[in-house]
């Protein structure tokens, strides 16, 4: 199962390594990780989305609790959150396709933040089903390039 | 007033009361070897090799329950240092190593004698350093030492750069290290541990199985207490042996792949097993399904992540053995049930098992049995040594002859199982109790890899002794390849070995040599007159297996059983 797992670390160097290195030391995968500050400069905060059974899941959780520089560990999983990614797509499109592809950034009200003689840059932001379905929608018109922050995740109140 | 690093350094170690350093100099550690040339207090021991002072240290912690301190040069002198950190991490010893590293400036630029040994060593320390500024010094080495002997104790690693040993600052030592990402939990919650009384009380064929937490948590009276209360078989794993005493009359012996038939079938039976400060480890469960199939589990331990990591846990607490045990005991004292009478059937059961398979080997008049070097040290000591071991068959023939019945009295690698420990952690812990008999049972192969710390006990004039029962192969690999892969004898013949005796006399200390059964009591009492060290060359038989085994993959109710079968009077009698 999928897992979004928000973590509070100190804000020192080394400690991405560290959460990083439990994971690939185990053979688990992490499929994104966001890290940013948080309102403390002392303290950072981590959003990783990692698959793996409730087993696996309950050991990663204590392993990174056991880490002396993580703070606190959250499973997001178990409660109710808010997740959203921005995503970078920059594409191509022919002549004729133009017009469809702002008609698609419309729909998903992604703004255009670049653009050029051949190609533009659309920023989308939203949950994993949206994202996936703009990639999806834009593919036919020549994707030339696709950034993603990867997700970051917030408990409801 | 302003003082330099190397001397906030010194002054640290004072503060935490450090007495031997064991270590090894360099070009970037030249300034902290000086200011320790004039230090009084504070011993510097001079190995041959990093790892040698790595398991120096580790031997002198197993030994003494401080942490053992390490200090080294950068690059490959630090690097040197992996197999020792990894080999107290997987054992969980508090060891501070602190290590040279190139100018701050010069970090990331491969610069001469430069490795990233925090990088090298973050998935074997508890915790890491790298001191980038002289003001942070003291603060690091407070933590560290806060962070290695609490909890669950491990290595932690403090990287120190060339010029911040050279930079000066206020000496301000923190009094206590305050982490607000690190409160090890001692006490354990009271609503799981009156489940846990509840569960022993109805409990018709207990077993304790416990650990080298009971050790690292100082908790063998607690651990008897609860036995003795209840009435409960105990079994240790190899980390926990000294941990309840080995001439108990209800100690089970070890359990798993070389346990005792007793052991390993009390826990097969049984329905509650109660695990203290162990971990479920592959070596004591054999195949994990079939290792207690019909038992409920209890599980005392520090670190949650050794709880439910490989079995099901039904009544989990996570907290510290002697604190935990002492709030059991009082529950259970309180319970008043009629201990004796409700164990008698089970512990009858046991005492059948026992009798079935005692631990036994086949007597010989021409060839040393290995298993008699053991048993003759035991009896010449009264068991009042420290012992610690190589690793291989010396290793588990001594858990299996030798009956510790002392706390921190066997030293060895479990964990990583790593050949080359024993001899330089005899050397530690001799140097943590000069006066003790300190004896490293070895394999020839295994002693070879930290030969060179002879020269160490020589000088530093440590009457370690070695009793080498000398097989001339990899014992153990031997015994496997035997089993498993029709007697070929790939790469585990040692023929060709050295003259142990005539390297002793080498390298300035005492060689013996015994050939036969009746010269092994003789050397033996020689070698422990001798306040030098010696190496005791026992020439043994080079085809004894250790049995009984449980085979990988099989479950320990699988056992199977050697020569011990044909076993003569003689043999049953010397360990009956
Ligand atoms: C550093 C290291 N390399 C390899 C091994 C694998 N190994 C385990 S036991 C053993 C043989 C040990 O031989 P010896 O020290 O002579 O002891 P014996 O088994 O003969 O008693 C080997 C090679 C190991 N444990 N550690």
């Amino acid at each position: 199962m999928r897992h979004i797992i928000s973590i509070i670390v100190e804000n020192k160097f080394g400690v991405l390594s560290r959460v990083a290195g439990l994971f690939s030391g185990r053979g688990y995968n992490i499929e994104t990780v966001a890290v940013g500050p948080t309102l403390d400069p002392e303290v950072s905060q981590m959003t990783i989305v990692t698959n793996g059974d409730d087993q696996v899941l309950e050991q990663i959780t204590k392993q990174l609790n056991k880490l002396i520089d993580v703070i606190k560990v959250v499973d997001l999983t178990e409660k109710e959150f808010v997740e959203r990614e921005t995503a970078l797509i920059k594409v191509a499109p022919p002549p004729e396709g133009r017009a469809e592809v702002l008609r698609t950034a419309e729909i998903f009200r992604a703004r255009i933040v670049d653009s050029s003689p051949k190609t533009s840059t659309l920023q989308v932001t939203g949950d994993e089903k949206k994202i996936a379905a703009i990639i999806e929608l834009l593919k036919p018109y020549g994707i030339k390039d696709l950034v993603r922050t990867g997700k970051v995740a917030i408990a409801r109140e | 007033m302003k003082i330099s690093g190397a001397e906030i350094f010194l002054e640290a170690l004072r503060r935490e009361g450090v007495k031997v350093v064991f270590g090894y100099p360099g070009g970037v550690v030249l300034k902290v070897f000086d200011v320790l040339y004039d230090e009084k207090e504070i011993k510097v021991v001079l190995s041959r090799h990093e790892q040698g002072a790595t398991h120096m240290a580790d031997g002198y912690a197993r030994a003494t329950g401080r942490p053992g301190v390490v200090l080294v040069t950068s690059g490959p002198g630090a690097t040197n240092t992996v197999t020792g950190i990894a080999t107290a991490y997987m054992d969980s010893i508090p060891l501070v190593v602190f290590t040279g590293q190139v100018p701050t400036k010069m970090i990331g630029n491969d610069a001469f004698q430069e490795a990233d040994i925090v990088g090298i060593t973050r998935p074997c320390t508890k915790h890491s350093y790298l001191v980038k500024d002289v003001a942070d010094l003291a603060g690091a080495i407070k933590e560290a030492f806060y962070i290695a002997s609490t909890g669950r104790p491990g290595p932690v690693l403090v990287d120190i750069p060339k010029d911040v040993f050279l930079d000066k600052a206020e000496f301000r030592y923190p009094e206590e290290a305050k982490l607000r990402s690190y409160n090890p939990k001692y006490a354990g919650n009271k609503w799981q541990i009156k489940q846990a009384a509840q569960a022993i009380a109805k409990a018709k064929k207990p077993v304790i199985y416990a650990g080298g937490g009971v050790l690292l948590s100082g908790a063998a009276e607690e651990l008897r207490d609860l036995a003795e209360i209840t009435q409960i078989p105990v079994t240790l794993t190899l980390m926990g042996l000294g941990g309840f005493p080995g001439t108990h009359p209800l100690f089970l012996g070890m359990l798993g792949m070389h346990g005792t038939y007793q052991a390993n079938m009390a826990v097969y039976r049984s329905d509650l097993v109660i695990a203290i400060g162990a971990r479920f480890d592959d070596r004591v469960t054999g195949k994990v399904e079939e290792f207690c199939p019909e038992a409920k589990i209890i599980h005392v331990d520090i670190d949650p992540t050794s709880i439910k990591k490989n079995v099901h846990v039904d009544v989990p607490i996570v907290g510290d053995v002697k604190h935990v045990l002492r709030d059991l005991n009082t529950m259970l004292r309180e319970l008043k049930e009629p201990w004796e009478a409700i164990r008698k059937a089970w512990l009858r059961q046991v005492a059948e098992w026992q009798a079935e398979h005692p631990p036994a080997y086949e007597w010989s008049d021409e060839v040393i049995k290995p298993q008699y070097v053991i048993e003759k040290i035991y009896d010449l000591t009264g068991g009042d040594a420290i012992i610690t071991t190589e690793v291989g068959q010396c290793q588990m023939w001594t858990a299996q002859f030798f009956k510790f019945n002392r706390p921190r009295t066997f030293l060895n690698s479990g964990g990583l199982g790593t050949m080359g420990y024993g001899f330089p952690a005899a050397i530690g812990a001799q140097m943590a109790f000069p006066d003790r008999l300190v004896i490293d049972i070895a394999g020839d192969a295994s002693l070879e890899m930290n030969i060179q710390e002879l020269a160490t006990a020589v000088i530093q004039r440590l009457p370690v002794k070695v009793a080498i029962l000398n097989n001339r192969f990899l014992g153990m690999v031997r015994q496997w390849q035997e089993l498993f892969f029709g007697g070929r004898y790939s790469s585990s013949d040692m023929t060709g070995q050295p003259d142990f005796v005539r390297l002793a006399e080498a390298y300035g200390a005492v060689g013996l040599r015994a050939e036969k059964p009746s010269e092994v009591e003789p050397v033996l009492k020689e070698a422990f007159r001798i306040s030098r060290p010696v190496l005791i060359d026992c020439v043994v038989d080079r085809y004894e297996n250790v049995f009984p085994m449980v085979p990988a993959g099989k479950g320990n109710h699988e056992m199977i059983f050697g020569q011990e079968k044909k076993s003569s009077e003689r043999g049953l009698r010397a360990v009956g």
